[in-house]
């Protein structure tokens, strides 16, 4: 397989649903990923489980604890990528709180992501500051870390967390903020921007995408598996492809 | 059995950038990242201020009562029939325990920094009861994150927080005690950073907290080394304390870190057992990892998956330990023992027996510890235990550890 890079998401731009691994299970998340790739998803954002997920709200606790009653491991959600390698080139990126590759060891974990192909990391409690630990063995293995910066961050903060990232995560509410200037000195700062929300209608995606390079929404997505059944595989299909469209403004 | 492989670990020079050893750091959500910086940079400014420092002493001395006895426990003492046994009395402080030496020295901080509301999280509830105190003293909002477990056997204590003016969230997340109530507390920080200041009350947490903690803290060991010298004359030969999170035990042992004569005992929760899964006993059982912003030890699984952990004692119920502490323990210079539930009650029974005093039920793992070090000891040999805090707040919980349901309603 060749190596897929998260920049091969954006053609120009990208939607990246987000899911956790093993929510509800992990044989109905790798169904999950196929129905949205199926839609048109350019990159899945997939969450690894943690047992005290501070960064995070109540629904993807909640879905965190579903995982864990289905016995999700951090082998298991390796497991997950490997399964769904079968079927999709897609870029993958893990979200996973700081511990998980510490007590993995950064080398192994960046060595087995490389192995899948996995294209990129956001890890939430590694802020800038402390990302020196685990840069050498993500350069080794060529994961991108991505930068996540608060909308409301000062200029001079923005500009330190942009030089060593080629992707940024914007959080927090959009309503009000001058998105265009922020993605504009992020572009000249060679770094594409992905906005991060819960939940975006098609409207507010393609609104948000004339500014960012790309969208990533979670809540939506793990709202949905809250309430799996047989018709939330179509429901992922047609959430991606609504929003995938949007996104890229079909 | 305590041997010093590096008798030179001096905090003043080993902690570099926030880090004891490798331990340390500032592992948080970038939405907090900038304001955890304006925290280390205020502290860094007033430290060593001397206005600051004259207003942090005078309150401890004013209001918080300071110094503290040193008390010889004379019955203890002939009973035990080894070393002298000296209690460090945090239990007689304003609110009954050490916390509010930390608590006056990180509001004077927040004060600074232009702060209105403050924020904490609390286990036994003796941190939050501080920092109810403080905010009512200096007309500061306060708002309480405790797990829904510690609400339940802590009732007392949270409605002394209330009577105090503060909210208290009864957290009901996870395992709802206090690894919880700091999630909880750290979330809504996340949210309302601008007008507020999150008080931590035990060593731990991001750089500055562990350092803030450690010199506020330091002041038990600064009056305990003095009231020693004077005394008796010398240094103590042991300085014991329990630790949970460790701030009583890192300020009990602070000034004597330089004192490689002085051995250092920090007497952790064993709950139901070291080879039982009910247990705390961070030091004993757990490895390096990164949570609640620092780089520490944890009892956590293969995956790096934070355990659940148990102990009769809210205060020490906790997964992790400062990150100063570790450091401590890596370099031989402090030594941990791990005190079950059993012992630690025997403790609570046996210390209000002979010496009159009602100790909190975390205290009492440091003197069960103190129960089995003193007879192994020669009459002229010196123990200092700290007593953090008083053991009101337990009593209900004993008696129910005995079989007797006390009816409080």
């Amino acid at each position: 397989m060749t190596t897929t890079k998260l920049s091969a998401a954006f053609t120009p731009k990208a939607f990246i649903p987000y899911l956790i691994a093993g929510d509800p299970d992990i044989e109905t998340t790798v169904s999950n990923i196929q129905a949205l790739t199926t839609g048109g998803a350019d990159a899945i954002e997939l969450g690894i489980p943690f047992s005290d997920p501070v960064a995070d709200g109540p629904d993807i606790q909640a879905g965190d604890l579903r995982a864990f009653a289905a016995g999700i491991s951090v082998a298991g959600v390796f497991d997950i990528v490997a399964a769904a390698r079968k079927f999709t080139d897609v870029p993958f990126i893990l979200v996973t709180y700081a511990n998980i590759p510490f007590k993995f060891g950064y080398d192994a974990f960046c060595a087995r992501c490389s192995e899948l192909n996995v294209a990129a990391l956001i890890i939430p409690d590694l802020p800038l500051e402390e990302q020196g630990e685990i840069r050498p063995s993500a350069d080794k293995y060529g994961i991108s870390i991505i930068a996540t910066v608060p909308l409301n961050s000062e200029p001079a903060r923005i500009a330190a967390l942009a030089a060593p990232a080629e992707f940024a995560l914007l959080q927090g509410d959009p309503t009000g903020v001058d998105l265009s200037a922020l993605t504009t000195s992020l572009k000249q700062a060679g770094v594409r921007s992905i906005v991060g929300l819960g939940s975006a209608d098609a409207t507010q995606a393609a609104t948000l995408a004339a500014s960012a390079d790309g969208v990533s929404i979670d809540t939506t997505t793990v709202q949905l598996i809250a309430k799996q059944d047989a018709t939330t595989s179509q429901k992922l299909t047609e959430l991606a492809a609504t929003l995938s469209a949007a996104v890229h403004g079909a | 059995m305590m041997t010093n492989t590096n008798p030179s670990y001096d905090p003043e020079t080993s902690m570099n950038n926030g880090r004891y050893m490798e331990y340390g750091g500032q592992y948080l959500p970038e939405v907090l990242a900038p304001e955890i910086q304006r925290v280390a940079d205020a502290y860094a400014k007033y430290k060593d201020d001397p206005e600051f420092l004259n207003e942090f002493h005078t309150l401890l001395r004013e209001y918080a009562g300071r110094p503290s006895l040193l008390y010889y426990a004379k019955n203890m003492t002939e009973d035990l029939g080894g070393a002298q046994i000296y209690l460090k009395r945090e239990d007689l402080n304003h609110t009954g325990a050490h916390k509010i030496n930390n608590v006056i020295g990180q509001a004077l901080i927040a004060k600074r920094m232009g702060k209105t509301r403050l924020i904490a999280e609390t286990g036994a509830g003796q941190h939050g009861v501080a920092t109810a105190t403080i905010a009512a003293l200096f007309g500061m909002e306060c708002e309480v994150f405790m797990g829904k477990k510690d609400t339940d056997r802590q009732r007392l204590n949270v409605y002394r927080m209330e009577l105090l003016g503060a909210k208290v969230h009864a957290v009901t997340s996870g395992s709802m005690v206090l690894k919880d109530a700091v999630n909880a507390a750290l979330q809504n920080y996340a949210q309302r950073s601008d007008d507020t200041f999150y008080v931590i009350g035990s060593a731990v947490g991001p750089h500055p907290y562990p350092a803030m903690v450690h010199d506020f803290q330091s002041v038990i060991s600064k009056e305990s080394k003095q009231q020693i010298q004077t005394v008796a004359g010398r240094l103590p030969d042991y300085v014991v304390a329990c630790l949970g999170g460790g701030s009583n035990a890192i300020g009990s042992f602070a000034d004597y870190i330089g004192n490689d004569s002085v051995q250092l005992i920090g007497a952790e929760a064993a709950g139901k057992g070291v080879d039982t899964a009910m247990t705390a006993a961070t030091m004993k059982l757990g490895s390096t990892g990164i949570f609640h912003g620092m780089k520490s030890r944890f009892l956590q699984n293969k995956d790096g998956q934070i355990d659940a952990v148990y102990s009769i004692s809210a205060g020490l119920d906790y997964p992790g330990i400062g990150p100063e502490h570790v450091a401590l323990m890596d370099s031989g210079r402090a030594q941990y023992v791990a005190i079950t539930d059993d012992e630690a009650v025997d403790a609570f029974e046996y210390i209000a027996k002979e010496e009159g005093i009602i100790a909190a039920i975390e205290s009492c793992h440091a003197v069960a510890e103190v129960k089995k070090l003193a007879p192994t000891l020669s009459r002229d040999k010196i123990i200092i235990c700290t007593l953090y805090g008083r053991g009101d707040k337990d009593v209900a919980s004993i008696a129910k550890y005995r079989g007797i349901e006390l009816n409080e309603d």
